[in-house]
């Protein structure tokens, strides 16, 4: 009942805000949830740093409609609030866009909202395959565990590599990731001889570096969320002679994302990642976007994933404004950017029509220090890569 | 099992080192100081900013955050700490300790940002030496080396000295101390830059383990908080006993059931504390 009378109610709202945003459409406003404090203000200082490098390069205007973008701050995994933020900018910022979005539990609490309320809700990073399921109104221009682990498979499968241990965070990601691994390396003939879940909140990786080292294997699959942890576990990795022993390490490229290499120093060299970005790749787009980060913010060294991920979410929404002429309505906006290709920093994309996940090319990269700085080095391309976990076993 | 002998030492030697500072604090003063977490990660980024944009050798760097760290708390005990001390505060001491932990929180986020900082290592501490058959990184037996020095010392500071003798009379009856003639809030206040001078040393030497980062503060307070009252306050030895029993119970559990996780540290915890509600050694001043 209460929940009739809620949705009544909300509706109610909504339409009225229509009603008065809909004759004047002159500003179109965006909804951006994202950490801004806290321990992930890096995350929401990317974002709104690539959000102000895309204005600054394409303007702030799209046909006659300004584009403002309202920054809401959620400092942790926390889907109740996410979904608050989200009703508040909805319902009395009166946003014709939601976007943003880090954790996969906040990006999956507004799906019953924007459905309701026919927003677009563009993804800039949360990255559980899952996620576009559940609303038709998700597009995502990030990446997934699928789309980045399937191809490293293959390659150190290609590599002749035989026995690998897999060694991710026990949570959603880290298990898509576990997953994706075991299944493609086996299906190429590779073997995964141990399946190492780490607790989230550890602090001490010598015990699992033994483990792996007794295990025998070649080489290692490990994913952990970017931060202190992940540096822990680099650390460990080379501090127990694990690196010396000569087993190679490949994941992700969260572990070695830009912010944190300068942390990792030397043990993070040699470690290879395939990844949807790096700032070293090297082309025209991408010197442009440091360029201008650069003019903007003094300093493009924290450029990362996070970064391109909002710089291309703000290309996207720009383009659902474009194409449904400033009116509001989700589906027809989503339904607009379908199957769009673009040039982005990172390369090639395209919004596939079915998952609205970018279908982009991923790199492998190795961690090489280039003039005293450590840096990404792309090794080879695997162009147009889907999301592999799309109604995976469905 | 040597390996996981010598891993858990190992870690249980660094968790010592970390909470040493929380045990003279919480035990000896009683006061409950959760801005322990965030004075030690003060000390861990002192360092970091002296070795690496100063470009001090690490020995300088460690005895540069520890001294700094002392003298930038010690106002803190005159203005604030001492109108705290005493049984009857507690809630007051953690609801003072709690928000100046936010502050130097805010303060380390705005001086020094959100990314992850690190203290150069010497070479000397780099790479691994052997034991038997089982290696670990130097700079943890480094550590456990450090830890034991500051065990000992510790002890004989407050066994052996007429320091010692003087601030356990202070603690046991304070009234009864100051009538004697004891001057209690210089001791009082020598003992808190005690506390935050090891709050310090156990930043810079566990950074290896337990990253610099702002929210370092609240991130491992939790585990400071278990060490002690697993050990029982105001016990140094207690403190050493609990640390090296939860390195190797967590140590064990994560290298023979990696996917129970921390299960073991908090199963632990709760049957010791379970079996023995204060501690493993009750503490002088319970």
């Amino acid at each position: 009942m209460a929940t009739h009378l809620r949705t009544a109610l909300f509706g109610a709202v909504f339409g009225l805000a229509l009603g008065v945003g809909g004759a004047s459409a002159a500003t179109v406003k965006v909804g951006v949830i994202a950490p801004f404090s806290g321990p992930f203000a890096m995350v929401g200082k990317t974002f709104k740093e690539a959000i102000a490098v895309y204005q600054a390069e394409n303007g702030k205007t799209v046909g006659g409609d300004t584009v403002e973008f309202i920054f809401k701050d959620l400092d942790q995994a926390n889907p109740a609030q996410s979904k608050a933020l989200a009703q508040e900018l909805i319902v009395k910022e009166k946003v014709g866009y939601l976007a943003g979005f880090f954790f996969t539990p906040d990006a999956l609490a507004v799906a019953p909202l924007i459905d309701e309320a026919n927003i677009p809700a563009v993804i800039f990073n949360a990255a559980t395959s899952a996620i576009t399921e559940k609303s038709p109104r998700y597009v995502r221009t990030s990446f997934t565990l699928w789309q980045n682990t399937v191809p490293l498979a293959e390659h150190m499968a290609r590599q002749g590599i035989k026995t690998v241990v897999t060694a991710v965070s026990d949570y959603g990601p880290g298990i898509d990731g576990e997953t994706a691994f075991k299944t493609t390396f086996e299906k190429s003939g590779g073997k995964v001889v141990d399946t190492i879940r780490m607790p989230l909140k550890s602090n001490d990786f010598a015990p699992f570096m033994q483990r792996i080292k007794d295990s025998g294997a070649e080489a290692i699959y490990a994913f952990l969320p970017a931060g202190p942890t992940t540096l822990a576990f680099a650390k460990a990795f080379a501090d127990n002679g694990l690196k010396e022993k000569g087993i190679k390490f490949f994941g992700p490229g969260d572990i070695t994302q830009e912010p944190d290499l300068p942390a990792l120093g030397d043990a993070a060299l040699g470690i290879t990642t395939t990844f949807n970005y790096s700032q070293a790749h090297d082309s025209a787009k991408n010197k442009a976007f440091l360029a201008k980060h650069k003019e903007l913010f003094g300093s493009s060294d924290t450029v990362t994933f996070t970064s391109v991920g909002a710089y291309d979410g703000a290309h996207v929404i720009y383009q659902m404004i474009q194409k449904t002429g400033g009116k509001p309505d989700g589906l027809k906006a989503v339904d607009a950017v379908k199957g769009m290709s673009w040039e982005s920093p990172r390369g090639p994309l395209t919004i596939n029509p079915d998952s609205r996940h970018v279908t982009q090319t991923i790199y492998l990269r190795t961690v090489e220090k280039v003039d005293g700085k450590l840096q990404n080095t792309e090794q080879a391309a695997f162009a147009d890569q889907p999301d592999y976990g799309y109604k995976v076993g469905k | 099992m040597f390996g996981i002998a010598v891993d858990g030492v190992a870690y249980g030697m660094i968790l010592f080192i970390i909470s040493v500072g929380l045990s003279v604090t919480l035990g000896l003063m009683r006061v409950v100081n959760l801005a322990h977490g965030a004075f030690a990660m003060v000390g861990g980024y002192v360092a970091s900013y002296a070795a690496q944009t100063l470009g001090l050798p690490y020995a300088a760097a460690l005895v540069v955050a520890v001294a700094l760290t002392v003298l930038a708390t010690l106002p803190l005990e005159t203005l604030l700490y001492r109108r705290i001390y005493g049984h009857a505060n507690e809630l007051s001491q953690v609801l003072l300790t709690i928000g100046l932990t936010f502050v130097i929180v805010a303060c380390v986020n705005y001086l020094f940002g959100p990314t992850l900082k690190r203290i150069p290592l010497p070479d000397a501490l780099l790479g691994t030496v052997s034991l038997g058959p089982k290696a670990i990184p130097t700079h943890r037996a480094f550590v456990i080396g450090m830890g034991a020095v500051t065990l000992l010392g510790l002890w004989w500071l407050l066994e052996r000295t007429d320091f010692g003798i003087r601030l356990r009379a202070a603690v046991d009856d304070p009234a009864m101390a100051a009538a004697l003639g004891i001057r209690t809030e210089r001791l009082y206040m020598a003992t808190f830059a005690l506390g935050t001078g090891l709050a310090a040393l156990g930043g810079v030497l566990g950074a290896e383990l337990l990253p610099l980062e702002p929210y370092y503060a609240i991130r491992y307070i939790v585990l400071f908080l278990a060490v002690v009252a697993v050990g029982g306050a105001g016990s140094i030895f207690g403190s050493a006993a609990a640390a090296l029993a939860l390195g190797v119970t967590d140590t064990a559990g994560k290298y023979l059931i990696p996917n129970f996780g921390e299960f073991f540290f908090y199963a632990a915890l709760i049957l010791i504390l379970f079996r023995w509600p204060h501690g493993f050694f009750k503490g002088r001043t319970a």
